[in-house]
Formats: structure tokens, sequence, C-alpha cells
């Protein structure tokens, strides 16, 4: 349905249109967005547990963790609030590198994420692996602040960035399909950007 | 709050039934759903622009209207000058134009008489307009939950809903209303002049009969940081605080 009267608005630069999903927006800044206050975690009190069910599989604190094989990943990412920034430099721990360090193969193929706050969302195990995640340490080089979720956010650029939790603490396998947080609040259960799938009920 | 997935409504077209100035920068406009449209104190809905071209612009609105006020949804829209939606409703946006609309949204920054008293909200700038529908929504179901509204605003004529706001405090019926002011003086007695911090918080829940329940803060990142750190600087635990910030 075309809107009387509005023919402007912002539209992105043509050479870039192809980069941005059906309904987002090009945002240069770096919005926050969060359900509680920000957490503060200090490095020395924090640690990032793998679990299969209730099951503890293995858990690293920060140094463990930094010791890990780092890698680079510089993504466009996308908020299901309707704005897109391009290219955004994380550097972490490749999701891989941390189910090698345990040891073991992925068990199933739900995972949900934790955070210190206890905030949780699903991804599925495949999106997780060959190199498409990461737990992220590092931002533009630097610290990720805290409002970004540092000191260590989950990173799923490919899709909605609900997905990359914030002051992520661990991963659960789970044999099936959990809803965390925002899904359990009416928000889609995979979040893929480019189907549009913002919402339970999308397609 | 429920535990269900809840399913989201598709697009709908919704009428501009009726536009009021609230203040310089601030606009309400009343949409008439086309459809049954149920909403809970908090929620927001997305609204999306279509050009000929096929270009579309959407944005989230919180909802500043009561479930329970049946003239449709009211949406106080700030203008943004460097927007691309916010300026379409104020320039060009009429009574009897049509706007799709989706909704509603939002299942964490909601509050019901139901929830349980006393709460605390606190607003900055346009970041009252979901605490608004929470007010409204207690004053229509004639509930005696205690409530303050912790209100910044940068001047006098930018607070939103002023008129309505002080009419309630004067009831004197349990809602109270806290005002602050970052860039003139105040004008009434226990009001403030200053941004929000913990000693604030604490005189805000001094007029509640007991610590809150939940404590309700939205608007810009900025703000909502502060707010939230005054609120746990003032002893109020982490996990009652929910926030709901624009994003900048």
């Amino acid at each position: 349905m075309v809107t009387r009267g509005f023919s402007s608005g912002r539209r992105p630069p043509s050479d870039t249109d192809e980069r941005i999903p059906p309904g987002q927006y090009l945002e240069q800044g770096f919005p926050v967005l969060s359900a509680g206050p920000t957490p503060r975690v200090r490095t020395e009190d924090w640690s990032f547990t793998l679990k299969h069910g209730p099951r503890p599989v293995k858990k690293w604190n920060w140094a463990e963790l930094n010791a890990l094989p780092h890698s680079k990943m510089t993504r466009d990412i996308h908020c299901v609030t309707a704005w897109t920034k391009f290219n955004t430099p994380w550097q972490g721990v490749l999701i891989d590198d941390i189910l090698a360090d345990a040891g073991i193969e992925p068990p199933t193929a739900h995972t949900l994420a934790h955070s210190f706050d206890g905030y949780s969302t699903n991804v599925p195990t495949k999106d997780l692996v060959t190199g498409k995640a990461m737990v992220a340490l590092l931002y533009e080089g630097k610290p990720i602040a805290p409002d970004h979720g540092g000191p260590a956010r989950l990173l799923v650029p490919h899709l909605y960035f609900w997905k990359s939790a914030k002051w992520v603490n661990g991963l659960q396998f789970t044999e099936r399909d959990e809803p965390g947080f925002w899904e359990l609040r009416g928000y889609h259960m995979y979040g893929d950007p480019w189907r549009e799938q913002r919402y339970s009920g999308d397609p | 709050m429920s535990a269900e997935p809840l399913s989201q409504s598709p697009w709908q077209t919704a009428t501009i039934a009726r536009i009021e100035k609230r203040t310089p920068r601030v606009t309400s406009f009343w949409f008439q759903p086309s459809r049954p449209f149920a909403h809970l104190p908090g929620q927001h809905v997305d609204v999306r622009l279509t050009a000929p071209d096929g270009y579309q612009a959407r944005r989230s609105y919180s909802i500043a209207s009561a479930p329970e006020a049946g003239a449709g949804i009211e949406l106080a829209i700030e203008r943004l000058d460097d927007g691309e939606v916010s300026p379409f409703f104020h320039d060009v946006a009429e009574v009897g134009d049509e706007i799709e609309l989706r909704g509603p949204l939002g299942g964490h920054f909601i509050w019901q008489v139901s929830d349980g008293p006393p709460i605390l909200l606190v607003g900055g700038g346009s970041g009252v307009v979901p605490l608004m529908a929470m007010v409204r929504h207690r004053t229509l179901q004639k509930s005696a939950t205690p409530v303050t509204l912790v209100f910044s605003a940068r001047v006098w004529d930018e607070v939103i809903f002023r008129d309505e706001l002080i009419d309630l405090d004067d009831r004197r019926d349990g809602f109270e209303l806290v005002l602050t002011l970052t860039r003139e003086q105040a004008r009434r007695p226990a009001d403030y002049s200053r941004r929000v911090d913990a000693h604030m918080m604490v005189q805000a829940m001094e007029r509640l009969p007991k610590a809150p329940r939940l404590a309700f803060v939205c608007g810009s990142n900025a703000f909502v940081s502060a707010a939230a750190e005054a609120l746990i600087g003032a002893g109020v635990p982490a996990r009652i605080i929910r926030t709901e910030r624009y994003g900048v």
C-alpha cells in the first residue's frame, strides 16, 4: 500500500542496496538496546560454561578462553528494530575452537546461549559452527564496551542481532528447540533477516 | 506474564482519526485500526510507510493510550529532524490518511494492575509514552496501586501530557508525579532541576508505601543508562528493573 505523501525517505545508496535486508535501514552509529540495566561483569569474575542439557562439559575463565585461537570477523549486522550496520569488526574465539578445546562434537541440533543477566536465546547448533559464530572479545580491536555486551558477547551475525547474546556466559546444547528470552515474548525462533523473520508467525 | 509464545498480528491498515500537538516537538496521532486490536500497557506498534517506487521505511512507536480507552491507538511521536518517518507524520500526515501498522508488539516492557503494587516509573523525554499507557490504565481501572512516575524533561514546555499528569497527581489517590527539568528551574515545590540521580530515586521511593515490585525505565540510551544506575545506586535490585531504549 503506497502511503500518501511519502516519497523521499532515507534511501540507501544504490551500490549498498543488496546488503540491506528487507525493512531495514542503514545506520552509521551503534545503537544500544537491552531489556534491563547493563551488568558490569569484571573479567576476574567472568567464566564461560559449555553444557549438554543440565550437565557441565567444560568451563573456562577469562584467561583460559582468551588463550584459545583468536579469529577475526568483519560483518554487516542487522537489528530487529530495523537498523543495519555495515562492516562491524570483531575478534574472538570461534565456537568451533571452543568445541575443539572441550574435545566434543556438538551433541544436539539445538543450543541455548545464556548470559550473566539471565538473558537467553536459542540458535540452531549448525548456525554456530563451521566458522559462522564466535564468542567475541574485541570490537574495533578494543575490549567490548559493557553497553555492547562486554566483556564478551556471542556473535551470530547472519541472524537478527538479539541472537548475538550480550554478556554471554555459556552455551547449552538442548534436545529440543527451546525458546529464549525474546522468543518467549513473541520473537521469531530463528530470526533470518533476509526472510524478515522478526516475530513468531513470520514465514 | 505469559510464558506462552505470543502469536504476532500481521500488518493492517489504520486510519488517522485525530491529531493533537502535545509539545513543540511531540504530536499525538490517534489511529483507528481496521481489525481488532488489543494491547497491554507498555507495548508498541511497528509503522510502515511505502513510497510509490516500493521503498519502505518502518519504525517502532510506543502506545500512549490505555487498552481501556477505546478511542483508537494514541502514538505520541517526537519529531527527529534527521529522521525519515517522524518528519512525515509531523509535516505530511493528515486526519483520514491510511497508514500500515503491525502490533501490538513487545512482551517484556508491560505492566498491568494485576501484576501487583507498588511500581516505580522513570521516563526521559518521549520515553514517558509507554509509561503513560500504564498510568492511564491504572486510572481507568480505578486501581489504588501506588505508582510514582519520575519524569525528566529539558524544560517545562516539553513535559508531554503535562496537564493530565498534574491533574492525576492532584487527586492524591496513590499516583505521584515527580518532575525534573534539566535546563530550567522547577515550577512545583517538590520537583527537581537536575538530571536523575540515586538521591532523587531514594526520595521518589519514599513516596511509595514499600519498595517497588517492578521499576520501568524508558528513554534514550544515555538516559536509561543513567536512570538504571541511579536506581541500582538507590538499592533497587537489577532484576526488577525493566528497560526500553530508543537505541540511540
